[in-house]
C-alpha cells in the first residue's frame, strides 16, 4: 500500500505526518519527494547509507558537422540555444532536456551528454527504509529525481509513505500518481484552507481516495474543518497545536519513537486508512 | 553602423524600455542614412530564456551597438560573444541617449544583473 501525504502550502506538517506514519508501521518505506527541501532524513538519521547520482541529458555540438541551419535554435522553446559567430552556444542551466534539438538537426551535429542534477540516498532507520531525493540548487526540475525515487520504492514490497513537495503542480502530481490513498494535511487558517482546496481539487482530478488530517488544531475557529464538514470530506485525525509536539520535532526526534500516546495516534491513522481502502 | 535600443513603443519620440529582453519593441537606427526601423521583440513574452532569444535577435538584426539601461547575464553573454558593444542609456528619452552615444558620451554597461528567471 502506498500513502501520499500532501498539502497545498509548506509548513502544514506533511513531513511530521509522513515521518511518524512511517515510524508507526511495523515496517515501511519513507520516500521524501520534496527534493528541493528534503528534511525527513533529519528525523530518521538513516544508517548504512548508499547514494546514487541522478543525471539528465543535455546537448553538445559536433562543430564540424554543424552547417548553421539553426533548426535547433528555432525549435528550442526554452531558448537554451543561440547561434553566434557561426557557432552554437548551449545554455545548460536553461535546457529542459527534451532532446528536441538533436532530433531536428538535419546533420546529426547535436549529441547528448549526462549532467548530474542531484542524488538519491537510501538508508535504514530502525523499522523504516528511508529514500530521500536531493536536487542540486538552481536546477530547472526535480522530476527526474522524483521518478527515480518512486521507481526505487516500487521495488520494495512494504507499506510506502510518500512525503510530497508542497503545492499542487507537476512534482506533486508525479508524487501521488502511484498512491493508493492521499492524506491531505491542513492547518486552521484561511490561507491553509485555500491551499487545502487546491490539493482537494487535485486528488479529485486523479480520482484518488483521500482524507484530511487537521494539524495545529486550537480552541479557535478552524476554517479548514468547516471546509471539510461542508463538503463531507472525511477527517481522519485532529492533531492539537501542542508544545510537546513542537519540542520533540524541533529537536529532530520522531514523536512515535518518543511517546506511546503518539504511537497510538499515528497507528490509528494507519489502521483507519487501511479500513477505508478495504471498504 | 546599426544601433539597437529596447523601447516601450514603436515611436522615436518615446521612451527607452527599462528592460532589455522583455522590451516590447527594438529600435534599429542606421547611422549611415539615419533610417529608423522598429521591430517587435518576439522574445518579450517567452516563458523563459528571453535574454538568450533577445540576444539572438540583436545579432540577427545586424546591429553592432546596443544601448540599454540594463541587461541580464545570459543576454549579455550572447551579445558580447558576437562582439557587439553594450552602452548604458541616460534618462528615458530615446533621442537623448542616441544623441549622447553619437557624441561619444555614453559609458559601456558593465553591471550585468543575474536575470529575473521565474520572477515575472
Amino acid at each position: 500500500m502506498k500513502i501520499a501525504v500532501l498539502s497545498g502550502k509548506g509548513g502544514t506538517g506533511k513531513t511530521l505526518m509522513a515521518v511518524n506514519l512511517a515510524s508507526a508501521a511495523l515496517t515501511s518505506v519513507y520516500v521524501d519527494c520534496d527534493v528541493e527541501e528534503p528534511n525527513g532524513h533529519l528525523f530518521f538519521k538513516p544508517q548504512q547509507k548508499s547514494e546514487r547520482t541522478i543525471t539528465v541529458k543535455i546537448p553538445y555540438v559536433l562543430t564540424n558537422l554543424c552547417d548553421g541551419s539553426r533548426r535547433c535554435v528555432d525549435f528550442c522553446r526554452f531558448h537554451a540555444l543561440a547561434y553566434v559567430n557561426n557557432k552554437l552556444m548551449v545554455f545548460e542551466d536553461i535546457c529542459h532536456s527534451c532532446g528536441g534539438c538533436s532530433l531536428v538537426c538535419p546533420n546529426h551535429a547535436i549529441k547528448e551528454k549526462d549532467k548530474a542534477i542531484g542524488i538519491i540516498s537510501r538508508g535504514l532507520s530502525e523499522n523504516v527504509e528511508v529514500l530521500s531525493g536531493f536536487l542540486n540548487p538552481g536546477e530547472v526540475s526535480g522530476m527526474p529525481i522524483i521518478k527515480g525515487l518512486l521507481d526505487e520504492a516500487r521495488q520494495i514490497d512494504k507499506l510506502t509513505i510518500i512525503d510530497c513537495p508542497p503545492g499542487s503542480a507537476c512534482p506533486v502530481m508525479e508524487s501521488i500518481r502511484d498512491a493508493d490513498f492521499c492524506l491531505l494535511v491542513a492547518e486552521p487558517t484561511i490561507f491553509g484552507t485555500h491551499n487545502l482546496n487546491m490539493v482537494h481539487e487535485l486528488v479529485n482530478v486523479f480520482n484518488k481516495p483521500f482524507a484530511v488530517i487537521l494539524n495545529k488544531c486550537g480552541n479557535g475557529e478552524n476554517p479548514a474543518k468547516t471546509y471539510c464538514l461542508e463538503r463531507n470530506i472525511p477527517i481522519i485525525a485532529e492533531i492539537p497545536y501542542d508544545q510537546q509536539i513542537a519540542d520533540i520535532s524541533s529537536n529532530g526526534h520522531i514523536l512515535v519513537r518518543e511517546n506511546n500516546t503518539y504511537h497510538k495516534l499515528f497507528s490509528t491513522i494507519l489502521f483507519d486508512v487501511q479500513a477505508r481502502l478495504k471498504s | 553602423m546599426k544601433i539597437l535600443v529596447p523601447v516601450d513603443n514603436p515611436i522615436f519620440e518615446g521612451n527607452v524600455c527599462v528592460s532589455f529582453a522583455r522590451a516590447p519593441y527594438f529600435l534599429i537606427y542606421d547611422e549611415a542614412n539615419q533610417e529608423k526601423k522598429f521591430i517587435k521583440n518576439s522574445a518579450a513574452d517567452s516563458q523563459g530564456g528571453a535574454g538568450i532569444k533577445a540576444g539572438q535577435l540583436v545579432i540577427d538584426s545586424g546591429a553592432s551597438v546596443l544601448l540599454t539601461p540594463r541587461i541580464g547575464e545570459n543576454a549579455a553573454q550572447v551579445i558580447k560573444s558576437a562582439g557587439i558593444k553594450i552602452y548604458k542609456t541616460i534618462g528615458e528619452s530615446i533621442e537623448k541617449s542616441l544623441q549622447a552615444y553619437l557624441n561619444n558620451e555614453l559609458a559601456e554597461l558593465d553591471d550585468v544583473h543575474p536575470g529575473f528567471h521565474g520572477h515575472h
